[in-house]
């Protein structure tokens, strides 16, 4: 990785390791309730404070904003209302975090408590005290699929299956608190306040630019946003967050730098995770295993705000297609708001519950024929190149080889079935977009743009939009362009994610990096490939299509013995001319090389081939940009423009799990995946992303959930939420499967999601082969797993759900404490559709 | 608060600094000595991104009273390189995927340090123990075994050369 030794070694810097000269603190007044109006804020005690700068508040920013053009429904500090527990009300700036945190307490809000909506099934029954005035019935949005024939499917069906799936809200967690440094400096021709810079830990620079420019009525060209490390996103940071707004206006007021960072409660409340999903299934098959038909209907706890919600909803139907062939496919999805935060991309963007659900049902139905669970998968692949049935263009398509060398390596025809009780196999499928084919905001504008600069001393400058987030962005960036010159990675520099130097790139989302961002590095590596090449095959005497770059050598084709004949001289004469260069030398490059190339050569050092093309066109530089092309951007049904990618990842898997019945702990012991990214440009990396997915599918199987308690969060932190740690991590086994797509650069496709949806399903489907139980809600706590083995016995059926209030949880559900709630939970409406209780019943 | 003035020994060097006595380790670290290297993941003990050494033994800077550390001997990240070079354990981290985002690899580094310390040959099952002290949510920490692994065998590789007086 180009970026190891500043992230060992420490001295690389996020967000918050940076500091400016005058640098303020920025802290956040949150809400304490799920739903109320704010009738008055008073912030004069603040202020008064010593050591308190100013204090911000709604009205000093009151212009909307919202991730997509259709959701502009949030402000950086609440206008009128909050709309759930750790919305944001008003910002202190202060000298120091301590007194910023006493004046937090000396702001005085009134609030007219208002009912609240926790469940999404409930909030869509609502008619008054909406959530957001516009949205009637609290639903964000709704969207009605019909393709092919799904009634049809079913009556041709011998096998139906039909159930409620519910997979609990996760988040992304990363390790690093959102932190936004903003700082304005003075400008030269007015004198006021001027341009404004934001180091942010962001996914996409590109877009806080922009929402920057709208909420602060500033010219985009006016902001300058930077991406230092990021400590991973997952899509946590892969939309704008409120701080990241409130910084910027926080410092405007302040006149000063402002510096906010959150704490890892508040990292909680700021969310963007996976919703909460209800998924209500019914898949058709035949006897021969061929699925006819697929219903679903899915409803997503949404939170209070849009956020990628429209595309969340419109992923989980759309991505029914393009893993198998499905000729008929219903989908109905709701998009609710409730009075919870806002939930939105991550990792797996809209698949993962639907895929959960899916995978599980496929099993039932492989039992229901009575065929092998891997079989019924190979009997429903995709007959690529093609177009599914939802209008999704298919062309390279590794599942095939990834079931086999899954079903291969893990001996799963001679262990399936066979292992003894407790312990057991299960297999599941999921797959991903490669970068979505079409931008959130509608434009033809390119995805990504690379700029390339090589200059006379043979060093390459790559200048790229896209945002590393440990993904391993500039590693593949620096990589390909390295590949296409022939140079050896060190002569790579790649400066990246910083709008005022690099070009446009939507960011680090939806897997697209690779896909869009690598072949813009591609296409700009190769204009200045042709460059060199005119150059060079002019001083050879050679047309430039005869010259081969490689290993900091640029020689003949013809004159080429082996490969080694033009590696070898290569070392020689890069050291000699990298590391003895005298000084000066470099300007006097051109004059050196007249005198050494009387007569034509066989090859010339990289250096001497870049100074030849500098001298012969003046200067040497080059850009790529990559659109994704028409024929891969979907159909034409409303919603359509949501699914559609120039390609597709694939992953199969198999997990090892032993469950003990009298605990009802589960315990995965290993997951073979397979995964196609079409090719593995760096092969750890690819491996570490599998890992690393598989991992994230294993915590919301088992282990992550957040909690509520009538809106408030009551697991917080990092322990209480219970993302795994290295002793409950189990081996992974990374198969890298290399499919080679014809579009992707070099044939890549995408490698960080599309493996994390099959674990869910595969662990799940692992315990039914160890214990007989069809677990339909995730996480697989012991307590689920004890009720559901205990229904078994007891030939009842049982479900979880029915009856049971999920937002006002008891008994089971209820664990982990808030540090921020002090023994009591928020004042609620007496007409407050969550409550149950009479007062102070629940407590 | 008034703030009083203490000697802190970091790195092998003495830095008079100060500072309230409520301060806690991290922030002296991260804000009045710009050791910005070992990083804040949560407020409570939860993830080890914090971790330093405090006379040899790996301690959660986010939770320790900066004055309690007077006239111990404190290693941050900072510390672990040699000579402006990357210790084995660092360069494997880089080189094996142990590192991802980053955020967390410090923490890591000195957990490992300091097992290493105390157990130059540990098994797969301690190494795992004395990870659970810290998180990661990137790597599913497999690839850290190999980077563990690869390090302790460079380490050792380094040591039988110096033995043979190359």
């Amino acid at each position: 990785m180009v970026d190891a030794a500043e992230k060992t070694s420490g001295a690389g810097k996020y967000t918050d390791d940076l500091s400016v000269p005058g640098m303020l603190v920025g802290k956040i007044l949150h809400s304490p309730y799920p739903h109320a109006r704010i009738k008055r804020i008073d912030i004069s005690r603040a202020e008064q404070l010593e050591g308190v700068i100013t204090v911000v508040v709604g009205k000093d920013a009151p212009n909307p904003y919202g991730i997509l053009p259709v959701g502009h429904d949030e402000h950086a500090l609440a206008l009128d209302k909050v709309r759930y527990v750790g919305d944001n009300v008003a910002c202190v700036v202060a000298i120091s975090e301590a007194i910023a945190e006493k004046a937090l307490e000396l702001i005085d809000v009134d609030y007219e408590v208002l009912p609240a909506y926790f469940d999404p099934e409930e909030s869509m029954k609502a008619s008054t005290d909406l959530i957001h005035d516009n949205k009637p019935n609290n639903l964000e949005k709704d969207y009605h699929h019909i393709f092919g024939d799904p009634d049809r499917g079913f009556a041709e069906a011998d096998h139906v299956a039909e159930a409620r799936f519910i997979a609990n809200e996760v988040t992304h967690a990363a390790m690093e608190p959102h932190s936004t440094l903003a700082a304005f400096e003075i400008d030269p021709h007015t004198g006021k306040p001027g341009r404004l810079t934001v180091w942010s830990s962001t996914q996409v620079p590109y877009y806080l630019q922009h929402k920057l420019s709208l909420v602060l009525e500033m010219p985009m060209a006016q902001i300058r946003v930077i991406k230092p490390l990021v400590g991973g996103g997952f899509g946590g940071k892969s939309e704008v967050i409120p701080i990241e707004i409130i910084a910027a206006v926080a410092a405007r007021k302040a006149q000063a730098p402002v510096k906010i960072t959150y704490t890892r409660e508040e990292v909680f409340w700021a969310h963007r995770g996976r919703p909460r999903t209800i998924i209500d299934l019914k898949t058709g098959v035949k006897n021969d295993g061929r699925i006819t038909a697929v219903k679903a209907r899915v409803v997503q706890d949404g939170g209070a705000y849009c956020s990628y919600g429209v595309v969340t909803i419109l992923y989980s139907g759309a991505l029914l297609g393009a893993l198998y062939d499905i000729p008929n496919i219903q989908y109905d999805g709701y998009r609710v708001l409730t009075n919870k935060p806002a939930c939105g991309a991550m990792r797996g963007h809209g698949t993962v519950n639907v895929r959960f659900a899916f995978e599980s049902q496929l099993d039932e139905l492989a039992a229901k024929v009575g065929m092998d669970p891997a079989e019924i998968r190979r009997r429903n692949l995709l007959q690529p190149p093609c177009i599914t049935v939802n209008g999704l263009r298919v062309q390279s398509y590794g599942l095939p080889e990834c079931i086999e060398k899954t079903v291969e390596r893990s001996r799963w025809d001679e262990r399936k079935g066979k292992l003894p009780r407790g312990r057991g196999l299960g297999i599941a499928c999921s797959h991903y977009v490669s970068g979505a084919a079409n931008s959130i905001i509608r434009s033809d504008m390119p995805h990504s743009t690379v700029n390339i600069k090589i200059d006379r001393d043979g060093g390459v400058v790559v200048y790229t939009g896209a945002s590393e987030i440990g993904q391993g962005s500039d590693t593949m960036t620096a990589q390909i362009a390295a590949e296409v010159l022939g140079c050896s990675l060190s002569r790579v520099r790649v400066i990246a994610a910083d709008t005022d130097l690099t070009p446009i790139d939507i960011g680090s989302y939806s897997s697209r990096v690779t896909f869009m961002a690598g072949n813009a590095t591609l296409r700009a590596a190769n204009e200045v490939k042709k460059l060199i090449a005119a150059a060079a095959a002019k001083k050879m005497n050679c047309q430039p299509d005869d010259l081969v770059f490689r290993d900091d050598v640029v020689g003949k084709r013809e004159g080429r013995v082996g490969t080694a004949a033009i590696g070898r001289p290569a070392e020689q004469s890069s050291a000699a001319t990298v590391s003895g260069r005298v000084e000066g030398q470099i300007l006097r490059g051109s004059l050196q090389q007249k005198r050494k190339d009387d007569g034509p050569k066989d090859q010339m050092t990289f250096e001497e081939a870049v100074v030849a093309a500098i001298d012969f066109h003046g200067a040497l530089t080059g850009t790529g940009s990559y659109a994704p092309p028409p024929e891969a951007r979907g159909g034409k049904h409303k919603g359509a423009g949501v699914g559609p990618s120039p390609a597709y990842s694939y992953s199969a898997q198999v997990a090892e799990v032993s469950v003990d019945e009298e605990t009802g702990e589960v315990t995965v012991h290993k997951v073979w995946a397979a995964h196609d990214c079409g090719r593995a440009l760096n092969p750890v990396s690819v491996e570490g992303q599998i890992i690393g997915s598989v991992w994230m599918g294993m915590g919301q199987a088992l282990t992550e959930e957040m909690v509520w308690k009538d809106g408030m969060l009551m697991n917080p932190g990092l322990l209480e939420y219970r993302s795994p740690s290295s002793v409950e991590s189990p081996e992974v086994e990374p198969i890298i499967v290399e499919s080679i797509d014809p579009e992707g650069p070099f044939g890549a496709k995408e490698c960080s999601e599309g493996s994390l949806a099959a674990t869910i399903p595969a662990i799940a489907n692992a315990i039914y082969d160890a214990v007989g139980i069809r677990l339909h809600e995730s996480p697989f706590t012991p307590e689920r797993v004890l009720a559901a083995l205990r229904s078994k016995k007891n030939a009842k059926a049982l479900n979880l759900t029915e009856g049971v209030d999920p937002t006002s949880p008891k008994g089971f559900r209820e664990h982990g404490g808030s540090l921020w709630f002090k023994g009591k939970g928020p004042e609620r409406h007496p007409l407050d559709p969550s409550r149950h209780e009479p007062a102070g019943g629940a407590d | 608060m008034r703030k009083e003035l203490i000697e802190l020994r970091i790195n092998g060097r003495a830095d008079e600094v100060a500072i309230e006595s409520s301060a806690l380790l991290l922030d002296v670290l991260r804000q009045d000595l710009q050791l910005t290297g070992s990083k804040r993941g949560c407020d409570d003990s939860s993830c080890g991104a914090c971790t330093v050494l405090v006379d040899g033994v790996a301690m959660m800077s986010c939770t320790l009273l900066a004055a309690s550390c007077e006239g111990q001997e404190i290693t941050t990240i900072e510390g672990v390189s040699e000579h402006g070079s990357l210790a084995a354990i660092q360069k494997a981290y880089g080189e094996w995927g142990g590192a991802q985002c980053g955020y967390c690899t410090p923490g890591f580094i000195m957990t490992v340090k300091s097992l290493l310390a105390e157990n130059p040959d540990p098994s797969e099952s301690d190494i795992r123990d004395a990870l659970s002290s810290n998180l990661c949510r990137c790597t599913g920490y497999n690839q850290m075994y190999e980077a563990i692994r690869s390090a302790i065998a460079a380490e050792r590789c380094a040591v039988t050369n110096s033995e043979h007086g190359k």
